[in-house]
């Protein structure tokens, strides 16, 4: 039996015009998860760390009102992309969609370009790409993008271990604290930490990632895991870093936890620090 | 406080003290830092005056038409630190960034009687509301790492390090 399913065309240009659109709304809008957040967290600090929330407040607004970037590191580019199976792109692959839209996107809107174009030559690609590009091939005629534009200084603070199994909870939750607290001043606090655990080695920082992804006041669907989400935005509330470093009972927004299987020797566990300053903006075609 | 009024009073700033900054400064984060190295190290001169300046560790967002300059906030100071006691040696007297700095800088900081300054990460557009003005300097070819020199009017600053090497991070460095 012969079956044939339609399959939808998306024109590159289209794509790109979608990507460009995303790069100047994530830079100038704070989504109003993390503002809801920093304003109820506002009200438990007091002195610096409260002066300090309600600058970052009023930062969202005037970066809002007066479309400047959020913060002047308007990030490598970042896209997660749910790509339907039912999807055709004409006109150009969907890297290169995604790249030029990048490049209009940063040029147009004034965005910093941040990218070198080799880690130890390190002269800039003066149009922020390449983007780095995660594809996930799902069901449907849909293409849903996310883009999470990312800090380098947050970014820098991140860190992933191969355990051993022994290690067990007990270990996981060392490893996230001991990195929050040698590197979390430095990473634009109140942070929110993506927490990857299992898979290999690639896989543990790319969970840790997409946890990023998460909304404040979601959990891990497994109760164990949502406990553990808790547990650990508790501890590190308890480390005093405060934001920016000088002190405060806020030092994380919210911690998401995200699982895989994994091989019986290993236990990876990595974590993604992000800035307050948590830009992501989605959009489907 | 003006610029002038702290470097004469320089050893009164506490650590933890907050201070509106007046004045002028020059942007500089890691490739600039450098290539200034670089230039001292062979016996020329840096592209702008060290000798009692205020070093800002920036790399800011390009302006729009008819805008002083982009969003414009702190970089990580850290990256900085191995260049940072050759520039006091040198003379800057006042370091801006966010984070906290090493012992060795510290202690430079402490040796030269300077002051590291910290600003709020990541509320760069509410900053780049404290610059009056922008003018590049140097190093074009460093995009937003280029030096700019630009004149800023109460610019909200902590204490972060004083000219007695108190430092405001040291109790998160447990």
């Amino acid at each position: 039996m012969k079956s044939e399913k339609a399959v939808r065309i998306i024109k590159s240009v289209e794509i790109s015009n979608t990507v460009e659109k995303l790069c100047a709304d994530a830079n100038y809008f704070l989504p109003d998860d993390i503002l809801k957040s920093l304003k109820e967290n506002a009200e438990k600090e007091t002195g610096t760390a409260k002066d300090i929330f309600n600058e970052i407040i009023k930062n969202a607004e005037i970066a809002k009102t007066e479309k400047i970037p959020l913060c002047q590191d308007t990030g490598s580019a970042n896209f997660f992309i749910k790509l339907g199976r039912d999807i055709a792109i004409d006109g150009g692959d969907i890297y290169s969609s995604v790249n030029k839209g990048v490049a209009e996107g940063y040029k147009k809107n004034y965005l910093r370009k941040s990218v070198v174009s080799d880690p130890v030559e390190r002269k800039n690609t003066c149009d922020n790409t390449p983007a780095n590009i995660y594809i996930d091939i799902v069901d449907g005629e849909n293409m849903e993008i996310t883009f999470l534009p990312k800090g380098g200084g947050s970014e820098n603070a991140s860190a992933l271990k191969m355990l051993a199994p022994s290690a067990g909870w007990d270990g996981i939750k060392d490893f996230v604290l001991s990195a929050v607290k040698e590197k979390g001043a430095n990473a634009c606090p109140p942070l929110i930490a993506g927490i990857g655990i299992g898979g290999d080695f690639a896989s543990a920082g790319y969970l840790a990632k997409t946890a990023l992804l998460r909304e404040i006041g979601s959990q891990n669907p497994s109760s164990y895991y949502g406990e553990k989400e808790k547990e650990l935005l508790t501890e590190i509330n308890k480390l005093d870093i405060g934001a920016m470093g000088l002190g405060g009972k806020i030092t994380a927004l919210a911690v998401f936890i995200n699982v895989k299987p994994c091989h019986i020797a290993s236990l990876p566990v990595a974590i993604n620090i992000q800035c307050h300053s948590c830009r992501r903006k989605t959009a489907v075609i | 406080m003006n610029i002038q009024e702290l470097l004469l009073n320089i050893e009164d700033i506490k650590a933890g003290q907050r201070i509106l900054l007046s004045g002028t400064i020059y942007t500089a984060r890691d490739a600039a830092h450098k290539r200034i190295i670089d230039i001292l190290n062979k016996g020329e001169n840096a592209p702008f005056e060290l000798k009692n300046s205020a070093v800002y560790y920036c790399g800011p967002a390009p302006a729009k038409p008819g805008e002083i300059i982009g969003a414009c906030g702190p970089t990580t100071s850290a990256r900085m630190d191995v260049f940072t006691p050759k520039m006091l040696e040198e003379g800057v007297k006042i370091l801006i960034g966010k984070g906290a700095r090493s012992e060795a800088v510290c202690d430079s900081i402490k040796k030269n009687k300077a002051v590291y300054m910290a600003a709020a990460g990541g509320v760069a557009a509410l900053l780049s509301k404290t610059v009056t003005s922008c003018e590049l300097i140097a190093f074009e070819d460093l995009g937003p790492e280029a030096v700019y020199k630009l004149e800023v009017r109460d610019m909200p600053l902590i204490a972060a390090v004083d000219s007695n090497g108190n430092d405001v991070f040291k109790k998160a460095e447990v």
